[in-house]
């Protein structure tokens, strides 16, 4: 299967469509793929050996919220494989499974929840996943906190703007669960597409309260702050991001290199000092194996 | 037209083998014609037939359907009364100074050819709690617009009056001046010459362009859901609600994108040929 993304594919990350290029043959050495084809139960726990020579583009499907943190691990591998170009796609998870599954050139899909996943399991487009990190609900304020939330409890009140992600999309599910657990009946004034969008009506200001992913909220700086909610509640229901390996990828070498950096100390690490947690994934967890 | 006058006195079948295509045209027109139905028939191809009274009738189809059809015919409404008086303004601001006459009708473009989500993102810059008029708004009256059924049918008319205004400006320019100058010369005043002969003479052309400024509001997307937010029966429109159910269930996905269709199939049939200026009805 031809799965190549273009040639010309510019370096880093781009929020927007994959470009579906059909580009034949890049150089890739046949002898690479081939030693590396040691079967479907993909072994992550390998560490990359820094004497490989990885090459070509490997094109990485990622959750938006993973946006800083695949873009520090794509900087890191690529700098190990000088002859490797990675390109992290970033969009919502369930928009990048829609296009897997019609085909888009991806090697490696990492998604913001199970649920997402495994529709892209179960149309066959990846290999078996790895649960790699957790990522806890966070309550999102406008600086200074106009509305003067104190905890979930204040979702009830009729006279925030409260937002949320729709509960089509993994942040939304998660919040959704996380009310219902804790028997708040939010008044939500809007249901985003996104987590980031719920985000960007926090720091405009426009919302006075949002749940979105810890993570979100380190990365929006000075204009958002946050509100601490029940630590226990908010890990559990902590969407869980799940990484696989295309269906059919001709760069497994690399995947599986991408894979071993996500999984290993080193990801751990960087996803750790980011929000996520990791410490909650079971370090033997290498997917469902039949 | 009058150029067409010296062909038209010839004999009729040479007239007509003249106004035949070469090959490469026809070739393009076929393909464009391709690119622009087969994606809609690969929607009816693949659409949940079997289902799709089920997912029609749901309560969150239906709410989204009326919201849709409602907001659209407010904020036609809407681009009728302010859209129609613009277009007269530009359409007599021949003796303005050029700079004035061309910056304006820029303004007027501009939400044409910006993207609806930048749009979404100035209204709510302007109106918004913490927005320019915004801001004061809320601190004198307590009303806020964001996530609002007024936002929505305010991104839609922000949308879509670019679209009512230069068909009404383009029609009422094809007015003879001199059916005006006659009414005039019998004593008719120029609210009774515009109300009697300027404006139904432009009928067709304001018609046709309040199809398209409704086709452009239902079919709203982000500008909406920037501005308004997206919320089940107060601000998500059929377009929104197509949008998140594909991040769910792409089959009930594709049966509200039929409904879509389908209402913009009507919109279609109810214009006709009138949008295209000198094609018959």
């Amino acid at each position: 299967m031809s799965r190549t993304p273009s040639p010309r594919s510019s370096r880093g990350h781009r929020s927007a469509t994959p470009r579906h290029a059909p580009g034949f043959g890049l150089l890739v050495g046949a002898s690479i793929v081939l030693s590396a084809c040691v079967g479907a139960g993909s072994s992550v726990e390998q560490p990359v050996t820094p004497r490989s020579s990885l090459s070509g583009t490997l094109t990485i499907f990622a959750a938006a919220s993973l946006t800083e943190t695949f873009g520090e691990l794509e900087a890191r591998l690529e700098a190990r494989h000088p002859q490797l170009d990675v390109v992290v796609v970033l969009a919502g998870s369930a928009t990048l499974v829609q296009q897997l599954i019609a085909g888009a050139p991806a090697d490696v899909l990492a998604s913001a929840d199970e649920t997402t996943m495994q529709l892209a399991v179960d149309a066959g487009a990846v290999e078996a996943p790895n649960a790699f990190a957790r990522n806890p609900l966070a309550l999102a304020v406008p600086a200074g906190n106009p509305g003067r939330v104190d905890g979930l409890d204040d979702l009830e009140r009729a006279d925030l703007v409260v937002a949320l992600c729709a509960s089509e999309v993994p942040c939304g599910r998660a919040a959704d669960a996380l009310l219902a657990d804790l028997g708040v009946a939010a008044s939500v004034d809007t249901r985003e597409s996104d987590v980031r969008a719920v985000l960007t009506k926090v720091q405009l200001g426009e919302v006075d309260v949002g749940i979105v992913y810890g993570t979100d909220v380190r990365v929006a700086g000075e204009d958002v702050e946050t509100i601490d909610v029940d630590a226990v509640s908010a890990q559990r229901f902590a969407p869980t991001y799940h990484i696989a390996i295309a269906e059919g990828t001709a760069r497994r070498a690399a995947a599986e290199a991408w894979l071993a950096l996500v999984l290993g100390d080193e990801g751990r690490s960087v996803l750790d000092s980011a929000g996520f947690d990791t410490a909650t994934i079971s370090r033997a967890v290498t997917g469902d194996q039949p | 037209m009058s150029a067409e006058r010296p062909h038209t006195a010839r004999p009729r079948a040479r007239a007509r083998r003249r106004r035949g295509v070469p090959w490469p045209v026809a070739a393009a027109a076929v393909i464009a014609v391709a690119l622009l139905t087969l994606p809609l028939l690969a929607l009816l191809l693949r659409a949940p037939w079997s289902q799709l009274g089920e997912l029609l009738t749901r309560e969150s189809t239906l709410s989204a359907l009326g919201l849709s059809l409602g907001t659209a015919a407010v904020s036609t409404l809407l681009c009728l009364i302010l859209g129609v008086p613009l277009a007269l303004v530009l359409a007599r601001s021949d003796d303005a100074p050029p700079l004035v006459r061309r910056g304006l009708r820029a303004l007027v473009t501009i939400p044409l050819v910006l993207p609806p989500v930048v749009g979404g993102l100035a209204l709510l810059l302007l109106l918004g709690r913490s927005g320019v008029l915004g801001a004061p708004l809320e601190a004198l009256t307590g009303v806020t617009i964001p996530f609002t059924t007024l936002a929505v049918v305010l991104a839609q008319t922000f949308v879509a009056m670019p679209f009512l205004v230069l068909a009404v400006e383009g029609a009422l320019r094809g007015v003879d001046p001199a059916t005006e100058t006659a009414a005039e010369t019998l004593g008719a005043s120029r609210a009774t010459v515009l109300r009697r002969v300027t404006l139904p003479l432009a009928a067709p052309g304001i018609l046709a362009g309040t199809i398209l400024c409704a086709a452009r509001a239902l079919g709203e997307f982000g500008a909406t859901i920037t501005f308004a937010g997206s919320f089940p029966g107060t601000t998500q429109t059929l377009p929104i609600a197509t949008y998140l159910e594909l991040q769910r269930d792409p089959e009930a996905a594709v049966a509200l994108a039929l409904v879509l269709v389908a209402v913009a199939l009507v919109t279609l049939v109810a214009m006709r040929d009138r949008w295209v200026p000198g094609a018959t009805a």
